[in-house]
């Protein structure tokens, strides 16, 4: 930090946030899935987010990377206010997500998901042979197997295809970094491959990471801080060193039961 | 049988062996098939050319009967099938493009005989009007999310409505200030085939090689996937029905030049028909996302050659939608089950 140009200095944020949301909501007509988000993300800092299904946070990845746009709220990019028009817009300005479904196209190869709609073109045409070449050298470089860069996705394993969403979104080479469970569909190699590549990336600092995830062993392993998101605000936000994965599980699992009571009390009352 | 059963028991763990014995041929030779998806229709179309080329007597030879084949029944299903392959891939289908083959021959003729249009302007607003079909197609479609087939259907008829009403059933000569451009697209007996060949290129090379055609691919194969990697989906549907509407257009134009006249009936549901059933016979899904051009190039050499080979040898026109028929299903079936094959042998 101290190192700084004057020009960079404009842009950074006086607290180090690289990002901040401040009071996001969404609501899909009588449905709120998020009620008052607020977060900020450090600089070349792992953000883990957990939280129960349904508790709202792949709609909070989803606003952050530009595929929809909060009902109201605030977001702040490196101090300054952005309204996201599109997910090409945010990836322009350096933010790019892995989504929970992938967003693999099964009848395209390997190479051609990898560059999909950042496609390497002399135009009119995509130049194959330099975006096989890259593929291929992009998927070595972090240890991940596949057959071929020529085979469709479609005929790789869970953790194959998530590894190709995984290395796409990582070479894009994006300032902030949004990854729905990015670990879900993979074996105990696999996901080591995957928690080594965004360790890698934490240690040369140059991508802060949004991490939601299930298993708070690997949460702890990988992130700095933890963000517990609930009914569609967070509840909990506390350094991973003053925290572990029992009282994660414990946090979320005391929703569940009190929401448990308190309908057994309802059913009482009535 | 148990013999197969212990080796396969004793490498468990071991990568297994390939397919062997005339069974392993027919996997690998179903699985080359499967894996190219116009290599099917491509076979078939060469054997059926030469079923009739070397059928005793008919006329099938001749050079009339060939410029019959190759410029009047097979170009345009093939160019109206390169739109619809596109549509198909991108989880879209276009009735109405056959109205648009018969419309725009009107309003060329409309604007040079009535408005005073010179020749080629008429023949640039007939060819936008194809566009505009299909921006209208797509507005329907994309921007108020109502189905294509619905979409389309509705458009077809409103043009099958307009062409009835302002030509007033009359068929119309072609005004003699365009007759000089007609050179450009007809008058060569070939010219017909060549345009379909040139255009064939063109659009294969849009599907397989531009961003143009992967995103086509990726908006039919997988919507929100797309849209999640940022692709403008609605753009694409838009454009592919405006790219059907343009060469719809094209194809109403050449059947004027072809026909010698402008006729109500030009208009018909028969090329969509022909059009599609190329596509599927090709290799095109209707789920979108798997398409080939140059199947759908093949399926209509089919197409185009049964409907001139069966009255030359005698076969009435009627029994030739049985074959059709027949032909959708049977190729539709083995798509299935060369794709199920195809995803077996490489998982």
């Amino acid at each position: 930090m101290t190192a700084t140009t004057p020009s960079q200095q404009e842009f950074v944020d006086p607290g180090g946030d690289v990002l901040r949301c401040e009071h996001i909501a969404k609501r899909y007509g009588a449905v709120t899935a998020l009620t008052d988000v607020n977060l900020h993300l450090k600089r070349g800092e792992v953000l883990g987010l957990i939280g129960d299904n349904g508790a709202g946070k792949s709609t909070l990845l989803k606003i952050l990377c530009g595929f929809q746009p909060p009902s109201s709220g605030r977001i702040v990019l490196d101090g300054r206010d952005v309204t996201f028009k599109s997910v090409d817009h945010a990836r322009s300005l350096g933010i790019d997500a892995v989504y929970q479904d992938l967003a693999l196209i099964n009848q395209l190869t390997v190479y051609q998901n990898m560059f999909l709609n950042r496609e390497l073109i002399r135009w009119p045409l995509v130049r194959n042979g330099i975006m096989r070449k890259e593929a291929r050298e992009r998927l070595d470089s972090i240890g991940v197997q596949i057959p071929s860069v020529n085979a469709p996705v479609a005929t790789l394993s869970g953790g194959q295809r998530q590894a190709i969403a995984v290395a796409r979104s990582v070479f894009s080479n994006p300032k902030i970094l949004l990854l729905d469970e990015p670990l879900a569909a993979m074996g105990v190699k696999e996901g080591a491959i995957i928690l080594d590549l965004i360790t890698r990336l934490k240690r040369e600092g140059n991508v802060s990471i949004i991490m939601i995830a299930h298993n708070y062993a690997q949460v702890i392993e990988v992130c700095d801080r933890i963000n517990l998101i609930q009914g569609g605000q967070i509840t909990l936000d506390k350094q991973t060193s003053e925290t572990s994965a029992e009282e994660l599980t414990e946090l979320v699992v005391q929703e569940y039961r009190k929401a448990l009571e308190e309908r057994q009390r309802a059913d009482g009352a009535a | 049988m148990s013999e197969t059963a212990e080796r396969t028991v004793g490498q468990t763990g071991a990568p297994q062996p390939g397919p062997t014995g005339f069974g392993g041929a027919m996997v690998r030779g179903l699985r080359l098939l499967g894996r190219q998806r116009e290599a099917t229709v491509f076979v078939i179309a060469v054997a059926l050319f030469l079923y009739f080329l070397f059928d005793k007597g008919s006329d099938f030879t001749s050079k009339s009967n060939q410029v019959l084949l190759w410029s009047d029944f097979t170009p345009p299903i093939i160019i109206i099938a390169l739109g619809e392959v596109f549509l198909l891939i991108c989880g879209e289908i276009d009735l109405s493009v056959g109205f648009v083959v018969g419309f725009a021959p009107y309003l060329m003729h409309f604007l040079t005989d009535y408005y005073g249009f010179p020749g080629l302007l008429a023949i640039f607003f007939a060819l936008l009007l194809g566009v505009v079909v299909g921006l209208v197609n797509g507005f329907f479609t994309v921007t108020i999310g109502v189905p294509s087939f619905i979409t389309t259907l509705g458009t077809g008829f409103v043009l099958m409505g307009l062409i009835n009403t302002t030509s007033h059933d009359q068929p119309a000569q072609i005004p003699a200030d365009v007759l000089g451009i007609g050179k450009w697209i007809n008058n060569y007996a070939w010219a017909p085939i060549i345009w379909a060949v040139l255009l064939t290129a063109v659009m294969h090379i849009v599907l397989t090689r531009t961003r143009w055609g992967l995103h086509t691919v990726s908006s039919g194969g997988n919507l929100l996937g797309a849209r999640e990697a940022g692709i403008n989906v609605g753009r694409i549907k838009y454009g592919n029905f405006m790219i059907t509407g343009l060469l719809g257009a094209f194809v109403g134009l050449q059947q004027m030049y072809y026909t010698d006249n402008i006729a109500p009936t030009a208009g018909s549901y028969q090329w969509m028909f022909y059009a599609v059933t190329a596509a599927v016979i090709g290799g095109t899904a209707m789920l979108g996302g798997v398409g080939t051009i140059i199947g759908a190039f093949f399926g209509a050499v089919v197409l185009g050659i049964l409907l001139d080979g069966f009255p030359l040898i005698g076969v009435s026109a009627d029994p030739l939608f049985i074959i059709f028929g027949v032909a959708i299903l049977v190729a539709m079936v083995a798509n299935v089950q060369l794709t199920r094959l195809r995803e077996r042998g490489q998982r």
